[in-house]
């Protein structure tokens, strides 16, 4: 029996399904209540910080002065262009975002460390905040940092031979500027860890919500000077990251330092306003662009300047490039670009620190370049549908002007069964009905590649110090012939378990229940990287397939050993090692068993039955289609979506169930971009949207079902057949979403320059384009 | 109510405390005694008289998802409360609470102020009435002084002639209003004979808007009168702006939402 | 506020004794005094539904009640779903058979919630369903499969009732 392919219900949900699963919080029974006191205001020079008396103190306060043996947090790229700041565990000299911690408090209950925090008064002599690019990259600005003057953290830039001379050409040039307001991952479990000192051992355990336990291992054993194996992280039932949960935070390594210091259990859980004031912030954009087109509409190049606001410090390990420089390789998309120019630059202020979330620059770019295909549509009166065409790759590998070689898509074949499925003819004459009626609906659709699972070669490209990518395995047969698959990547809710477990399943003839994942503990399992950027079902699951691949090569072997028969004859299904052509077969736990506790028979084999995988792709383009009809209110502003459809091409599916459930779910955070999510600060710097009142994630009410279809390219770069899906739902919608608005509106001829597009911004461009 | 007396200087009192434990788990409110209603069954009930309802302040939202009395006020009221925040909110949150929170954007508190209600406030000194038009002082705001409590509301019914309109916009589904009207008419021979208009979320807090009410009498109720006295309810309104929208947003979206609600009361009234 | 008060609460029928601060939140005992650490908490201002419970058979956000004005209610938390030889309720069975969840924090709450609006009302439209479950937030499953186990569950359980 194949598992590979199948709608198979996940193994994890079970435990969930009955309130048993142990997230972090649930694993602070006996722990001291650990709270940090967090800067009121978004920059200036810290000048005291007052202390409850200790003798009425019922608890520990900490502040820099006490950490001064903890170095600070230091993303590195080897870039010339890079400027390195430190990022301290507890604010220095200075605050630099508003929520930076400053102190950090210890007593024995929340609520009493909670009364204790506010008994610490933190003076600061506090100077203008610089939140918005106008303010940071303007003459003589302040800068954010000494160490990067002019406030340009990071900077990518290029520019082909042929630029100038391709605009001088051009028949129309496409010129406009898109703004993406700030948002937050928000994952429905905030941060937390629960950090416990081990007194036998001197060691401390970590149970944290993060994505990338091994990293944070490294990263905290560097900042505190201690070797990684005084540490055990272990990421237990996490509830959903999305990306914010991948970076190494202060909170973490203050939290060990105190289970090290007062030897004791100690646990931080962090509520709703400090994920929003604290965590991780992302898609703080602006884009300027430029297309020159010839009078087929055919795309003759591009020029881009790029700005990606990354806040006040540089995540680690991917650090403050990620979004700036994946926008400046990126950018070009699906979209056959003959001649690139590009500046990318990542801006520092004083705001929360950017880090990845899903999708991470792509929802932007794929919005501006869809916007340039609609935009240079009208201008050139040609049909949206067929300047796609007419630009996008169809002949493959294609090596794009930053160097990125496609494998093979189906971008063409995707957005024509898209175009299809939505009918696009008969939508116009409703269109038409609807408009004389007084209503409008529009229709836009949005074509992307997306690069995912790729290897430690990308990563290098950008010049990470610390280059992730490949993924490790350890995968046994124990003797009653069960499996267990010890996996370096870390899910958060994904249910990768049962799809590695389907995997497996089929390399080794057995059923996905035989297969037990472990993951997210350091002690347990290889060091590897974890889950983020589409990778963990094409790197984790390439490396489990041939670690897989192995153990099934050796259970032939002895198989072909007590049956008597060559090895290639031997076929491994529904648990029975069967020797084809024959009545001969050994069920595989018996195989097993031998292999154990027989190993004496084997010779060269080996006894035990345990192997290592390990895969480092250089990665693989998945491509999809989004087509999103809307009804537009003119008088609310209002934007319904009512019906929303998903071509989708990541290859093999290994389970169509949580493929779809990606998919799903990332349309939903998609649309939640266009319309509704925005992180605000004020010109104080201080966040305005620090709950679920102010920022909105959408209901059910919101989110239309949303109709998926699959194409399967099969790419020969990827050992599991599979691409990855993670993200695509996220990257695509915003831009499909706010080209439907915009084709509603046509009527009234506006265009629509800033995401999420709420009532009052759609309301304020018709006012200007219609008078009321 | 001798507790009350007695804490009236740092006591709250807590009804169904959907506004006020949230406020307190952001430490944002901190009161050091808290005198709970939960227990007080008394407070929770609703009669009918041959001219009003009478709703007991700590009657949860939920009562009124389905008509708690014929005519236009029990269908007006079911109408409405769907649109107060989610299911499990409406389950704990109540009327009286509601009322006493006064929050700019409270169903509640339009409904009261549009249809003239008549508060009972009750302390250990005994009980006064207060109007609608006296009650709201401001956002947040009310006439219920420390030591009392609002105990019940009053509501005068609507007799069969009235058709009711609601029309609320928000962001998402349950969000704060941006701008709700809520509409009462009569229509005669295609005339409109009698109006309410209340306004939400528009304001310091829910208004009953006389000077619309004037302009829609002996007007046709027709589209274009609706949209006439929406743009006239838009200049009469100053709101303020928020994240959420800017005063002109909310000023433009007045008017759209209260010519909704006079479309929607107009058809039911000629239904 | 720091003194405790000694309250006993009726949890899934059984009996817990506690010494709670009366400031504690509903959610918060259960989970640090009942040791009930299914139902979770996502924001502490009633918004995200995570922490959705049962009190006297109505779906209510443990976050915005205290544990002491829960004292003398029958409560009933996502621990309480599955029968004692681990069957699981319709509702869990039908987000798993639909895949409502992925990270499984959000579902315990989305369980309750659902519980309790079918107990109250067996009969839902697709409609209402939709408007149920936008009380509740969930981040990984964008609604569609919560919405198609509701529904299913909805469909098995009513289908029990009448055979």
């Amino acid at each position: 029996m194949n598992w590979v392919g199948r709608r198979l219900p996940r193994l994890e949900d079970p435990t969930l399904l009955m309130g048993l699963g142990h997230f972090v919080s649930d694993l602070k029974q006996g722990a001291l209540a650990v709270k940090f006191v967090r800067s009121p205001v978004a920059a200036g020079v810290i000048t005291e910080i007052e202390r409850p008396d200790p003798a009425e103190m019922a608890g520990d306060v900490f502040t820099a002065a006490d950490l001064s043996d903890v170095g600070n947090i230091q993303a590195v790229l080897n870039r010339p262009d890079y400027r390195r700041v430190p990022h301290p565990v507890l604010a220095k000299e200075r605050v630099s975002f508003t929520g930076q911690p400053v102190a950090m408090v210890i007593a024995a209950t929340e609520a009493l460390a909670e009364d204790l925090a506010e008994s610490v008064f933190v003076d600061i002599d506090a100077e203008d905040a610089i939140t918005t690019f106008d303010e940071a990259l303007a003459e003589g600005a302040r800068a954010v940092h000494p160490e990067a003057p002019g406030n340009v953290m990071v900077e990518g830039r290029m520019r082909t031979e042929g630029v100038d001379a391709a605009f001088a050409s051009a028949a129309a040039v496409v010129s406009f500027d898109l703004k993406s307001g700030r948002q937050s991952a928000m994952p429905l479990e905030p941060r937390g860890g629960v950090a416990d000192y081990d007194r036998a051992s001197g060691r401390v355990t970590l149970h944290a919500s993060v994505q990338m336990p091994h990293m944070l291992r490294t990263g905290i054993a560097d900042v505190l000077g201690i070797p990684e194996s005084d540490l055990r992280v272990v990421a237990p039932e996490v509830g959903g990251g999305f990306g914010q949960k991948m970076s190494l935070f202060p909170e973490y390594i203050a939290l060990v330092w105190a289970a090290r210091r007062l030897k004791r259990k100690v646990a931080w859980i962090e509520d709703r306003r400090e994920n929003f004031l604290a965590s991780a912030h992302s898609r703080d954009q602006r884009f300027t662009i430029s297309g020159a087109f010839d009078g087929e509409g055919r795309l003759l190049a591009i020029d881009a300047d790029l700005l990606s606001n990354v806040g006040a410090f540089s995540c680690y390990p991917v650090s403050c490039g990620v979004e700036p420089l994946m926008a400046f390789a990126e950018l070009p998309g699906p979209y056959v670009v003959p001649e690139y120019g590009v500046r990318s630059r990542g801006v520092t202020t004083n705001t929360c620190m950017m880090a990845p979330y899903r999708g991470v620059a792509r929802p932007m770019l794929t919005f501006t370049m869809e916007q340039l295909m609609d935009r240079a549509a009208i201008q050139l009166g040609i049909d949206p549908v067929e300047i796609r065409r007419r630009n996008l790759i169809a002949a493959f590998p294609y090596r794009s002007p930053t160097g990125l070689v496609y494998d093979e898509g189906s971008y063409l074949e995707a957005m024509e069964a898209a175009v299809r499925i939505a009918d696009i003819p008969a939508f116009r004459v409703r269109q038409q009905q609807a408009r004389e009626q007084g209503r409008y609906l529009g229709i836009g659709l949005s074509v992307f590649a997306e690069r995912t699972g790729y290897g430690t070669s990308a990563y290098a490209a950008r010049k990470m110090e610390i280059v992730p990518g490949y993924e490790t395995v350890d995968c046994e047969m124990d003797p009653s012939g069960r499996v267990t698959l010890r996996i370096g990547s870390s899910p958060h809710g994904q249910g990768l378990k049962t799809a590695l477990a389907q995997l497996v399943a089929d390399r080794i003839g057995l059923a996905p229940e035989d297969v037990r994942v472990i993951s997210g503990d350091t002690d347990t399992t290889p060091y590897g990287w974890g889950t983020f950027a589409s990778r963990s079902m094409v790197i984790a699951g390439g490396a489990s397939h041939l670690a897989a691949d192995k153990i099934a090569t050796k259970l032939r072997s002895a198989a072909a050993q007590l049956l008597e028969v060559e090895s290639d004859t031997i076929e491994l299904k529904d648990g029975i090692a069967t020797a084809s052509g024959t009545n001969r077969s050994l069920r595989i736990g018996e195989l097993a068993r031998a292999m154990h506790h027989g190993s004496h028979q084997f010779g060269d084999l080996g006894g035990g039955l345990k192997e290592h995988g390990f895969y480092d792709p250089d990665g693989t383009f998945s491509n999809a289609c989004h087509i999103a009809v809307v009804e537009v209110d003119p008088d609310t502003g209002g934007v319904r979506i009512e019906r929303f459809i998903v071509v989708e091409d990541a290859g093999k599916l290994i389970n169509p169930l949580i493929v779809d459930g990606q998919i799903t779910g990332g349309v939903a955070q998609g649309i939640a971009n266009a319309l509704f999510e925005e992180l605000v600060y004020d010109e104080h710097g201080t966040l305005l949207t620090t709950s679920l009142a102010d920022y909105l994630p959408p209901t059910a009410m919101e989110i239309p079902t949303i109709e998926i279809h699959h194409m399967e390219t099969i790419s020969p770069e990827s050992v599991t057949q599979a691409k990855g899906v993670g993200e695509g739902g996220a990257i695509g919608a915003p831009a499909a979403v706010i080209s439907a608005i915009t084709d509603a509106l046509s009527p009234f001829g506006i265009a629509i320059d800033a995401m999420p597009a709420t009532p009052d911004r759609i309301r304020h461009v018709l006012r200007d384009a219609r008078g009321n | 109510m001798k507790l009350i007396k007695a804490n009236a200087a740092d006591g709250r009192v807590i009804a169904g405390g959907q506004s006020l434990v949230a406020a307190m788990n952001f430490r944002l409110a901190r009161p050091d005694v808290l005198i709970d209603l939960n227990g007080v069954k008394e407070l929770d009930f609703i009669e009918e008289t041959p001219g009003e309802l009478v709703i007991g302040a700590m009657t949860r939202h939920a009562a009124f998802h389905k008509p708690v009395c014929d005519g236009p006020l029990g269908r007006l009221l079911s109408k409405v409360v769907p649109n107060i925040a989610h299911y499990p909110i409406r389950n704990r949150g109540t009327f009286g609470g509601s009322l006493c929170h006064a929050d700019p954007a409270s169903e509640w508190c339009v409904v009261a102020a549009t249809l003239d209600a008549t508060m009972k406030i009750g302390s250990a000194e005994g009980d006064r009435e207060v109007p609608a038009a006296d009650f709201f002082r401001g956002s947040f705001t009310t006439a219920v002084e420390p030591g009392e409590i609002l105990v019940a509301i009053r509501l005068p019914k609507l007799d069969a002639g009235w058709g009711t309109g609601f029309y609320e916009y928000s962001r998402r589904k349950g969000d704060f209003a941006l701008a709700m009207a809520l509409t009462a008419l009569r229509v005669e021979g295609g005339a409109i004979s009698a109006a309410r208009v209340g306004l939400g979320g528009v304001a310091d807090h829910g208004k009953r808007m006389a000077d619309l009410e004037a302009a829609l009498v002996g007007k046709p109720a027709t589209a274009e009168t609706f949209a006439e006295v929406g743009k006239l309810a838009s200049t009469l309104v100053s709101p303020y702006g928020d994240i959420h929208g800017s005063a002109e947003y909310r000023r433009d979206l007045t008017a759209t939402v209260v010519a909704r609600a006079l479309a929607e009361a107009a058809d039911e009234a000629t239904a | 506020m720091t003194e405790t008060r000694d309250i006993t609460l009726d949890v899934n029928g059984k009996r817990h004794a506690l010494s709670v601060e009366p400031r504690k939140n509903l959610a918060d005992a259960l989970r640090d005094d009942c040791g009930l650490t299914g139902t979770h908490v996502g924001c502490e201002h009633g918004v995200c539904g995570a922490c959705t419970v049962l009190v006297d058979g109505r779906a209510v956000r443990s976050c915005l009640m205290f544990a002491v004005q829960a004292e003398g209610t029958a409560i009933e938390t996502v621990e309480g779903l599955a029968s004692e030889d681990g069957e699981l309720h319709p509702l869990q069975q039908a987000f798993w058979d639909k895949h409502g969840l992925q990270c499984g924090f959000c579902t315990p709450g989305f369980l309750m919630l659902a519980v309790g609006a079918l107990r109250e009302n067996p009969e839902m439209t697709d409609v209402e369903i939709r408007e149920l479950v936008s009380s509740n937030l969930c981040r990984c499953t964008g609604y569609q499969n919560i919405l198609t186990a509701v529904r299913a569950a909805a469909d098995v359980m009513r289908a029990g009732t009448n055979g």
